[in-house]
């Protein structure tokens, strides 16, 4: 290769590199001011001018926030509606991703119609009808209107992850696990959930991060302050009464960091359940 | 025989979307056609009463002007931007992974919390963005973002384009990976030049991609609840609301806790919601054969 044309594409990638970091430094620009509040003193969040940093750095925010007994049952709540939503997400899902993964059978592409067309539908739209509905059932302000909810709306990215994967499966591996005297179920317990294993990931993530973002249904139905989730709890740290920007902050860090980093383990698997129907 | 199976393996599912999904569904509708008290109790059947007060609501042509614009500009700025920033990630260059990860951060971030944030960011007095223009002069004096008519709709569709950017950008850069190389090697033999490659290679080649971005983000953005409610939380009435913020209100939050009214504006959401699926369907061409 020509000295010019190495030269041209090292002033390329230089480039690029630089496009690419002035498009992160823009996404987290928020975030920078998030966590430069979140670890400012209760006395420098009303400056002015403002500062970008703090003066004082005071991480003991966090700790304040996690010692808070009421950010504890906040954090309890999201933690039950999201570990036992997503666990109803991947039972309900795995049989019935695989069975439309291996057979055909009268009602098969209505059964997908209707699973996508619940994907489309957030509780949002819906949620005069779901505020009708646990009312009259008695469930309002309860954990399990949350989980059921959650694991309704979540499920369909679920099935066509896991769906998609079971269908890449050979047949054979099943065929010689059927010889081998396996029942149905067996063999998609012992052999084909083993393989599955990175589209099971997947589809947890997913739910778990749904369930654990949620917020209207949450706003709607849980009025009693010690059991609502996160989004809706911590949003009482600043209110008409009280602004503590900082604590807000530092609780929404505990809430993201750990979302974020399960996020990037899924990335390149998020689009093709996101866009089900469109990617084979 | 066959068919007992069938509801078999899939009865988890479709017990829950009908008790959760469905149900609810019908639960709406039924409201709509009812009578309720303030605190909620059920009051007897009205007809198509509440359609037609629904019709009479003096904020009704504003709310839905507020959805149309809200919608539109969300979706075409974020489309647009997102073919650049699609086009970038799908290039090779050192720091590519970082930035990919960066892009995640408001997707996978809840959008209350990043709501709240821009509402801190916007603060007219101890905000970021007024002291940061005012250094950059590029304003003369502080701007009361989310308390000005001129000015909160614009500041809530930068926050709305913001968290939609990244999921459009990924579908985006999934469209450009799934176009084969050979097809540009095509074009430089053919000694088309970069922007005419992009527009008579790429743009074509990336339709099918891009009509799922659009018609999927309608369907997110007209949903889209966190930002309005949060954004808009200090002004009175419903002149920057959208139908979705404006169904909650009416149901919830103002004096009116009318919950028929709001449960028949709730059938007319579903109903547009409907409509951008079924474009969804026609758009990704659902047939049996690819279920």
């Amino acid at each position: 290769m020509s000295p010019a044309r190495t030269g041209r594409r090292v002033i390329r990638r230089v480039a690029l590199s630089g496009a690419g970091l002035a498009l992160a430094v823009v996404v987290l620009a928020p975030y920078v001011v998030m966590v430069c509040t979140a670890l400012k003193p209760e006395g420098e969040l009303r400056m002015t001018p403002p500062r970008l940093t703090p003066i004082q750095w005071r991480p003991g925010n966090v700790l304040e926030v996690l010692g808070d007994p009421s950010f504890q049952g906040w954090l309890y709540a999201s933690l039950v509606v999201a570990l036992t939503s997503t666990t109803i997400v991947v039972l309900a899902a795995t049989p019935a991703a695989y069975y439309t993964a291996r057979h055909r059978f009268p009602g098969r592409s209505a059964f997908l119609l209707v699973v996508l067309v619940t994907q489309m539908f957030s509780p949002t739209a819906l949620v005069v009808g779901l505020y009708r509905q646990f009312f009259d059932l008695g469930l309002v302000d309860t954990y399990a209107a949350l989980i059921l909810t959650n694991a309704a709306f979540n499920l369909a990215f679920a099935i066509w992850i896991l769906r998609a994967f079971f269908a890449s499966i050979p047949r054979e591996i099943e065929e010689a696990a059927a010889v081998d005297g396996c029942g149905r179920l067996r063999t998609l317990v012992q052999v084909v959930l083993p393989l599955s294993l990175p589209a099971i990931v997947t589809a947890v993530i997913f739910a778990f991060i749904a369930a654990w973002n949620e917020y209207i249904v949450a706003l709607t139905l849980m009025a009693d302050p010690a059991r609502k989730p996160l989004t809706v709890g911590i949003t009482s740290y600043v209110t008409a009464y009280v602004q503590h920007w900082n604590h807000l902050f530092a609780a929404s860090i505990i809430a993201i960091v750990p979302v974020v980093v399960l996020f990037a383990m899924i990335e390149r698997h998020l689009v093709g359940g996101l866009t089900a129907g469109s990617v084979k | 025989m066959g068919r007992w199976r069938a509801l078999l393996w899939l009865g988890p599912s479709l017990a829950l979307i009908a008790a959760v999904v469905l149900y609810p569904a019908v639960a709406l509708v039924r409201a709509s056609l009812s009578r309720y008290s303030i605190t909620g109790v059920h009051q007897g059947s009205v007809g198509a009463a509440n359609y037609a007060r629904l019709l009479e609501q003096e904020a009704l042509p504003t709310v839905v002007a507020n959805t149309v614009l809200w919608v539109a500009a969300i979706v075409l700025v974020t489309v647009v931007v997102s073919l650049g920033l699609a086009q970038l990630l799908n290039e090779d260059f050192p720091g590519r992974r970082l930035v990919r990860w960066a892009l995640i951060v408001p997707w996978a971030a809840s959008v209350i919390m990043t709501s709240k944030l821009f509402v801190w960011i916007y603060d007219y007095y101890f905000g970021i963005l007024n002291h940061a223009l005012l250094a950059l002069r590029l304003v003369t004096a502080p701007v009361d973002w989310l308390g000005n008519d001129a000015t909160v709709m614009a500041a809530m569709i930068a926050v709305g384009i913001f968290v939609s950017l990244p999921f459009t950008t990924y579908v985006v850069l999934a469209g450009l990976s799934a176009i084969p190389g050979e097809v540009y090697e095509a074009a430089r033999v053919d000694g088309a030049s970069a922007w005419r490659t992009y527009w008579s290679v790429t743009v074509p080649l990336l339709r099918p991609a891009l009509l799922v971005a659009v018609v999927l983000n309608v369907i997110y953005v007209f949903n889209s609840f966190p930002i309005v409610w949060t954004l808009n939380d200090r002004n009175p009435g419903f002149a920057h609301d959208t139908m979705i913020t404006y169904m909650y209100k009416i149901a919830f939050k103002s004096s009116l806790r009318d919950v028929g009214l709001a449960a028949a504006l709730g059938v007319v959401n579903v109903l547009v919601i409907l409509v951008a699926v079924l474009l969804y369907l026609r758009t990704v061409s659902w047939r049996e054969a690819e279920a």
